[in-house]
């Protein structure tokens, strides 16, 4: 590591502390993992990688407005030693409500069999530990388990060399699942600052479909750093609907890294809702491995004081006759940044392509900033591809229109945000998500939910 | 019920109200004509509360309280109501969520509870059908798509919601064929009562022949030049505007 040591901007230097930290964590940890796992080999190679790459910097093109400086600077707890024990009927508010869910919990980085309700009728519904150490799903993980992911991208390396825990599900062929799957990711404090970093492993069999909510939740204004890991595969005329739910305190950070791999006439669905938290990253990264397929993205942000939300998506689009539909909104007040950098790709064998691409953006102050950026890489002559941006504020002449129909300014600032996230929120398919996410919209907006729309 | 008394209101610096003075009493129809560009709209704007404009001199008194330093929606519960000339497109809103939500609103601010669900919608059913609305209209996004005559049809539709003591009609005849024109005059004079008063704020004196006015003014260059009664209204249609400037 002596070469580090050259460097001398002193930022730097504190950046790299964190990344020498967890390198020279590695051996421990591996030592106290199954060291004869199957996965020890792929773990090692990883953190080889990382310790080369290092965390991104500015200077990277995908990270040039976005800055993990102030995250990295805290002094993180690599791995939590105790379980704090959570009651039930002190979270209950960060479930659903009314929804029967499968429910999988996870407390500073453990699982937590007392607020989980695992399944392995009809589809296994359980954690990532157990899945790497049992021998009955070693087909799964060696045929799907850090298949997909960027072996250039540090972060999810990162991940990788640490992966011991996080999600397990596998939906066999067929299976309808009849309830949504609940994930969330409780911090509680009990390190003065902790980096969590699950990893989880989702397989939709041919022809299965399965609901799942993620969400990320402090409990403490301790500092949180949470790098996330989730490949996905979607088979033959399967079909996914993923909701993310991030709505964490202003000092927890989310590095979100999610690769979808989907086969020929397969469905996939992401909506990312990002309403808190200090910085939040989403690299949604799609692969289409068929033809058919239609992989669709939205989003809501709405922030404000200093928050970071950065969405990074990437469409592969490698065969025929398959669609990709994005729609991003975002509502930036404060000193808040938004960045969307949206890249699709179209192979020269990828005809018939439908690629579209919306992101819109209203400004609520002077001093709020987005940054847009569509990449479109296209080698096929016979595809369809739109991208549209928009930057604006809100419309005065609207806002005066409800004004004089004698609904209060602030009432109608929200009725013209809800109005603006509209389209988005009629996608979403589980009642109670969209409730939720309602009730979050009107509370960051500071008025009663008076109206649906 | 409404006393405007020597009303100075600029743009921008640029002055275009300069010393108006009105009054509008319970039970009345008053109209206001004039060129274009004479300020009518401007007065309509000011009345309603709308911040682009700025009042360098005078008073709105409405039922006895000067509103000059009223917002927008405070004028609005107080019983203001202008039917804009323009009115804005709200794609995402549909007009029934609108209307609940400005209904209920209003209430609030008289500090009276939320109108129950199965009211609203028989009000709703009632009103609609008296300005010969299609209840399919009523699940469209606001104004979204509308031609002329549904947005102007939409905008009596909410006073009839409402029910103001002020109207004030800012062109609700531009862009009307002739049995739109009726179906709107109709339901204004159905609203209208000997509690409330309505503005009907024209270029033109077709529509005053629909919605027979107790006063009519005519404004030029920020000022009322002339006031009389509805025949002035038909002396200016025969010999235009030249005659008063």
């Amino acid at each position: 590591m002596s070469w580090r040591k050259k460097d001398t901007i002193g930022l730097n230097k504190i950046t790299m502390s964190l990344a020498d930290k967890l390198v020279s964590s590695f051996l421990a940890f591996e030592l106290d993992t199954n060291i004869l796992s199957p996965v020890h080999k792929i773990r090692t190679e990883a953190i080889k990688e990382f310790e080369k790459l290092g965390f991104p910097n500015k200077k990277l093109e995908a990270w040039k407005y976005t800055s993990l400086k102030n995250v990295l600077k805290e002094d993180y707890t690599i791995f939590s030693k105790k379980k704090n024990v959570l009651e039930f009927k002190n979270i209950k508010n960060y479930f659903l409500d009314n929804t029967e869910t499968y429910k999988l919990v996870f407390v500073d980085g453990f699982f937590d069999p007392f607020l989980s309700q695992t399944n392995h009728d009809g589809a296994d519904i359980c954690i990532l530990s157990a899945a790497l150490t049992k021998p009955v799903y070693s087909k799964v993980i060696s045929k799907y388990f850090d298949t997909s992911i960027n072996k250039k991208d540090s972060l999810s390396l990162l991940n990788t060399a640490f992966s011991k825990e996080g999600v397990y599900i596998h939906i066999p062929e067929n299976k309808i699942l009849e309830k949504p799957i609940e994930v969330i990711h409780f911090a509680t404090g009990n390190e003065a600052a902790l980096m969590l970093q699950p990893r989880n492993l989702i397989v939709l069999d041919k022809n299965s479909q399965a609901e799942i909510i993620e969400t990320h939740q402090s409990l403490t204004s301790n500092p949180i750093f949470t790098n996330s890991v989730t490949e996905i595969f979607v088979a033959e005329d399967a079909h996914l609907d993923y909701y993310k739910i991030q709505n964490d305190t202003l000092t927890s950070s989310l590095i979100d890294n999610t690769y979808i791999s989907q086969e020929k006439k397969s469905i996939a669905k992401v909506h990312t809702f990002s309403f808190g938290g200090k910085l939040t990253r989403n690299n949604l990264n799609y692969f289409q491995k068929g033809s058919y397929i239609d992989s669709i993205m939205k989003g809501i942000t709405i922030i404000d004081e200093n928050q970071l939300v950065d969405h990074h998506t990437l469409v592969d689009h490698a065969k025929p006759n398959c669609e990709s539909h994005q729609d991003y909104k975002g509502i930036y007040s404060g000193k808040s940044t938004g960045v969307f950098n949206g890249k699709i790709v179209v192979d020269k064998i990828a005809q018939k392509t439908n690629a579209f691409q919306k992101n819109n953006n209203i400004l609520l102050t002077d001093k709020s900033t987005i940054n847009s950026k569509p990449q479109l890489e296209i080698f096929a002559d016979d595809v369809k591809c739109s991208h549209g941006c928009t930057i604006g504020q809100l419309d005065q002449d609207a806002l005066f229109y409800l004004r004089a129909r004698g609904i209060p300014k602030k009432e109608a600032k929200a009725l013209l945000t809800f109005a603006f996230a509209n389209n988005v929120l009629e996608s979403v398919n589980i009642p109670s998500v969209k409730s939720k996410i309602k009730k979050i919209i009107a509370n960051k907006l500071g008025v009663d939910l008076g109206f649906d729309l | 019920m409404l006393s405007i008394d020597n009303l100075h209101v600029s743009i921008e610096g640029k002055p275009i109200l300069n010393g108006i003075n009105l009054d509008v009493k319970a039970g009345e129809i008053h109209a206001i004509m004039g060129p274009n560009g004479s300020g009518k709209s401007t007065l309509s704007s000011v009345i309603a509360g709308n911040e682009d404009y700025e009042v360098t001199k005078g008073d709105i008194v409405f039922k006895n309280e000067n509103i000059i330093e009223l917002s927008a929606e405070e004028r609005a519960h107080k019983g203001i109501f202008m039917s804009f000339q323009y009115p804005i497109e709200i794609p995402g809103v549909s007009v029934t969520n609108f209307i609940k939500t400005a209904i209920n609103a209003n209430l609030k601010a008289r500090n009276e509870s939320e109108m129950p669900a199965n009211i609203m919608l028989k009000k709703i059913r009632e009103k609609a059908e008296l300005l010969g609305i299609d209840s399919k209209f009523l699940s469209r996004s606001l104004n979204e798509g509308f031609s002329g005559g549904e947005k102007k049809r939409n905008e009596i539709f909410q006073m009839a919601m409402l029910e103001p003591s002020l109207s004030i009609l800012d062109e609700t005849d531009s862009g009307l064929d002739i049995d739109a024109l009726k179906v709107v005059a109709n339901g204004v004079n159905k609203l209208k009562n000997k509690d409330n008063a309505v503005i009907v704020i024209t270029h033109y004196q077709r529509l005053l022949d629909y919605i027979i006015p107790d006063f009519v003014h005519v404004l030029h260059e920020g000022k009322i030049v002339k006031s009389g009664d509805k025949s002035l209204a038909h002396e200016l249609e025969e010999k235009g505007y030249d005659w008063i400037k």
